[in-house]
């Protein structure tokens, strides 16, 4: 174990973390709050911490592998988020520090659920970060970080491999340093352009600011208590389709930017994406047909709720915890799927889904023709069976900590919709459930021991558990 | 730069690493994924999966907006239809690896009818590299500048050369000898010396002169410095082939010792005048019947790495000639260094450091000006020829008054067709070549010798 490169990582961590917090101090400026100490007095904690971590490093212990990369994608995390929550404490908008934190973690992996009962009275400048955090963490830190700073050696990939959701991270371009600039740069764009969409749409400039930061992570904090629902449905569309938009794969917009669009057609994964969304769009707005005026209505209901929560916004229009029990199925199952590997979403992710039903198809016809020999394609590639296994552990060490989660959320004594689907709601970084932690509701609820629980499922979702899992092995702080 | 790597065995790894270190956009490609798997976890590099000849896949490693291809897979054939198909597809420099003797005796037509830029065989490039070695048996490696006027040459000193303890100004003082010490390796530590270093037995010396000074250097230390008047080769490979064909061309007696029958009798037949000895190398009887005690020089080039270094062990002890091995996969080279092992080859790093050269040859057209580099003193130093060009900061100013880097050596002076050993009071002309000898990576151009 490399001590000495985590500690220089932590400490990059945390200056970039004071550099980001410079922009809330402006809005604190603008809107002369003075909630303002408080993100000052946090960067300052930051640079005093990480400036020297940054400086110090060892000389001769540069050696860097896959084992250092992905603790050290964990604890920047861990600690990011512990940084991130100290402004709320400070201000005195969440004075708890465990409620404080699990809105930080909350924030920046992009789940979206608050322990706030109502954010209206809240500064801007705490508004803002709120929202601004789930920008960060949609793409990830330390994809900002690889795209700014140059760390030497090619195994700076595992530290984007420990970040970027999905079975298997491909880079865009040959260089590490480069294939982060084109995704922040991507990230950033479509973000601006979502931005002018809602401010042609009559939206406030620091509301359509802070929706498209929650849109472009898929976050999901509002900044109002209905959350989007008194919005104009012009503005609800604009969300429904950027929600949809940051849930594809990023490589489809490297094709499109790369004048290679024929390529799109080619991700499978894509298809079934899109497939899903208008299949689940079609039965419920059927279904929730009575709710609504008009079956355009429903349609337009639907279609934001489906977005939603298949990309793990988290965002709502209406209260659907008040819906048939088909519709709450189906959204139910939603949140499972989740985005698109190489998204901003989380979840299970469509292509690790498409991945096992082909294995299931495949170990089916195994039964039928018991020598038949047959490789698993995907985008018309054949996938290596390492992939196959490891979207095969991935998926049931998800449901082990998944199930974990639940039993120990039992101990509270709410119902089990409302636990089932907050551990849902959290460790695929959605942000509302159903039943006590509805649309409508929020997570304040629940005692600190489940408070910790959730955060630690909203972080092993976001990191794709396996990083999170491996700094409680013992195997990995071992000298040799 | 953009080059695509076709073939990610030994040499593609070794040339991926080195391109990538010197700051070019790397792209792999290989059937096997593990194998890309493997190179992209070590180095910056971007993997794509699939036949290099398929221009599908060559479209998906970016051949259009590629400068260069290199083809080194196993196959000649790919390499050279790689090479084709990315030559149609985009506008790209291509080079291609063949090792068949048959097709390289036709290298000159492949690579006009072919358009490729550069045919490597690996297998010749590492029997010159030998064949250089014992022309001039007394250093340790050697590599040519200015087209073959200039050479860079290793060797170790040993008690019994008398130099323990002198100052390295006094080999030019003393000796009245033009030649420059460019590198001194002492426990694995390297140090670019000025003139008040102290030299030590068990020191390796690099040093920089034209052949004819470098032969008297030798001479007046007490190294003979004649060419071997005969050699033993144990592995009558493809190099062994090349490597004999050259050495009976300037008449030095050849006895190859190869334990293939049948290739013993193609041997015999390709090369009517060598002594093709049938039997196991390592049989110690057979190599002291076949003289390794009167030998001059024994080059061990069988398939076994390990077998070729206790063969060089073993002539080091029981005779007093010049030894040569080749290693071709094992990688503890600092281990291998600290044996007294003679010379030892590294057949995939020839290859790759011949691409690299021209790699940098390229660059030099699209803004860089290093006409030659050599990796030498263990990869850590470079040697780096540069063409003087047009007026700069470095030009027409008396070397002793230019503000170098630390590390840095300017070594060698063409100054119309003459070669000069620089002193402080001379000067650097427009036209001139120049080479420098460094520590620091990445010069690109003799303005980068200067402080900023």
């Amino acid at each position: 174990m490399n001590g000495s490169i985590i500690l220089y990582i932590l400490g990059v961590i945390l200056n970039v973390e004071a550099i980001l917090m410079v922009l809330p101090c402006i809005v604190a400026l603008v809107y002369g709050e003075p909630e303002l100490w408080a993100f000052l007095f946090t960067m300052t904690l930051c640079l005093v911490v990480g400036v020297p971590l940054s400086i110090w490093r060892g000389r001769h212990k540069r050696a860097f592998y896959t084992r250092e990369g992905f603790v050290a994608v964990a604890l920047s995390w861990i600690i990011l988020s512990f940084m991130g929550a100290l402004p709320f404490v400070f201000s005195g908008a969440i004075p708890h520090l465990i409620d404080a934190v699990f809105e930080a973690v909350s924030g920046f992996t992009t789940t979206g659920a608050s322990i706030l009962p109502e954010v209206e009275s809240l500064p801007r400048c705490v508004l803002f970060w709120r929202s601004f955090t789930h920008w960060i963490g949609g793409m990830g830190v330390l994809v900002l970080i690889l795209s700014i700073l140059p760390l030497a050696g090619g195994y700076n990939m595992s530290l984007m491999k420990a970040e970027s959701p999905g079975p298997s991270v491909s880079k865009l371009v040959p260089r590490v340093r480069s294939t982060a600039k084109i995704l922040y740069g991507m990230y950033l764009l479509i973000t601006v352009i979502q931005f002018l969409f809602l401010l042609v749409g009559k939206m406030p400039v620091f509301e359509a600011l802070t929706t498209a930061f929650g849109t472009a992570g898929t976050g999901g904090f509002g900044v109002k208590n209905d959350s989007m629902a008194s919005y104009s449905p012009y503005l609800q569309n604009v969300v429904t389709i950027f929600m949809i938009l940051f849930g594809v794969n990023f490589n489809a917009y490297f094709f499109i930017f790369t004048k290679r669009p024929k390529q799109i057609f080619k991700m499978e994964e894509l298809r079934y994406y899109l497939g899903i969304i208008a299949a689940a769009i079609v039965v419920i707005a059927f279904n929730i047909r009575s709710f609504f005026p008009t079956l355009g209505k429903a349609f337009q209901q639907a279609a934001f709720q489906v977005a939603s929560i298949i990309t793990t916004t988290g965002f709502a229009t209406t209260d659907f915890d008040l819906w048939p029990a088909v519709s709450k199925t189906i959204l139910v199952m939603l949140m499972f799927v989740g985005a698109c590997a190489g998204s901003t979403g989380g979840g299970i992710k469509v292509s690790r889904l498409v991945i096992l039903l082909k294995t299931i198809k495949k170990e089916i016809s195994l039964f039928l023709h018991p020598q038949s020999v047959k490789k698993i394609n995907m985008d018309g590639k054949s996938i290596g069976d390492e992939v196959v296994n490891s979207v095969n552990v991935f998926i049931i060490t998800y449901f082990i900590i998944f199930s974990f989660s639940v039993l120990l959320m039992g101990f509270d004594e709410l119902d089990l919709v409302t636990n089932f689907t907050a551990v849902a709601a959290t460790l695929n970084n959605i942000g509302p459930g159903f039943g006590l932690v509805g649309p409508t509701q929020n997570f304040g609820i629940f005692t600190d021991s489940s408070k910790l629980i959730l955060i630690f499922d909203m972080l092993a979702g976001r990191l794709e558990i396996i990083p999170l899992l491996l700094l409680f092995v013992p195997e990995t702080w071992k000298k040799f | 730069m953009q080059i695509i790597i076709v073939g990610c065995g030994k040499v593609g790894k070794t040339l991926a690493e080195q391109l990538d270190r010197e700051g070019h956009n790397i792209v792999l490609v290989d059937i096997s994924a593990s194998k890309l798997a493997d190179a992209s976890n070590a180095f910056d590099v971007m993997g794509v999966v699939g036949n290099g000849a398929s221009f599908t896949v060559q479209k998906e490693a970016g051949v259009e907006d590629a400068d260069l291809l290199i083809a080194v897979t196993g196959a000649d054939e790919l390499n050279l239809l790689c090479c084709l198909i990315a030559k149609k597809a985009g506008k790209c420099h291509t080079i291609a690896r063949v090792r068949n003797p048959l097709y390289n005796a036709e290298s000159s037509f492949l690579k006009e009818q072919l358009g490729l830029s550069m045919i490597i065989n690996p297998e010749l490039a590492a029997a010159m590299e030998i064949f250089k070695l014992l022309r001039f048996p007394s250093a340790m490696k050697i590599d040519t500048f200015a087209k073959g006027k200039v050479e860079l040459l290793k060797f170790k000193v040993k008690p019994e050369l008398k130099i323990d303890g002198w100052q390295v100004s006094w080999l030019v003082v003393r000796l009245k000898c033009n030649i420059l010490v460019c590198g001194v390796e002492r426990n694995e530590k390297i140090t670019i010396p000025n003139g008040n270093f102290i030299l030590q037995n068990g020191d390796t010396v690099t040093i920089l002169a034209t052949p004819k000074q470098a032969q008297e250097f030798f001479k007046k230390i007490g190294i003979k410095t004649h060419q071997v008047r005969n050699t033993l080769i144990v592995g009558g490979g493809t190099i062994g082939y090349y490597l004999a064909k050259q050495l009976l061309d300037i008449k030095i007696p050849v006895r190859i010792i190869e334990s293939n029958k049948t290739r013993c009798e193609a041997l015999s037949e390709l090369l009517p005048e060598a002594m093709v000895i049938h039997g196991d190398g390592t049989n110690q009887e057979l190599l002291f019947r076949e003289g390794l005690k009167q030998a001059e020089s024994l080059v061990a080039i069988t398939n076994m790495d390990e077998e070729n270094l206790l063969l060089s062990l073993f002539a080091q002890k029981h005779s007093r000639a010049k030894t040569i091995a080749k290693v071709n996969r094992i990688t503890f080279n600092d281990v291998i260094d600290s044996l007294d092992i003679g010379s030892v080859v590294y057949p995939k790093n020839i290859t790759a450091d011949c691409i690299t050269q021209y790699v940098r040859g390229m660059q030099n057209s699209m803004g860089s000006n290093v006409e030659t580099l050599y990796k030498i003193l263990e990869n850590q130093a470079e040697a780096l020829e540069f063409a003087i060009r047009d007026h700069s900061p470095v030009v027409d100013v008396p070397i002793m008054e230019l503000n170098l880097k630390e590390n840095l050596l300017i070594s060698c002076i063409t100054h119309q067709g003459n070669i000069m050993i620089p002193r402080g009071q001379d000067r650097i002309h427009v036209g001139d070549r120049v080479v420098v000898v460094t520590t620091q990576s990445r010069l690109h151009d003799i303005r980068d010798i200067l402080k900023r």
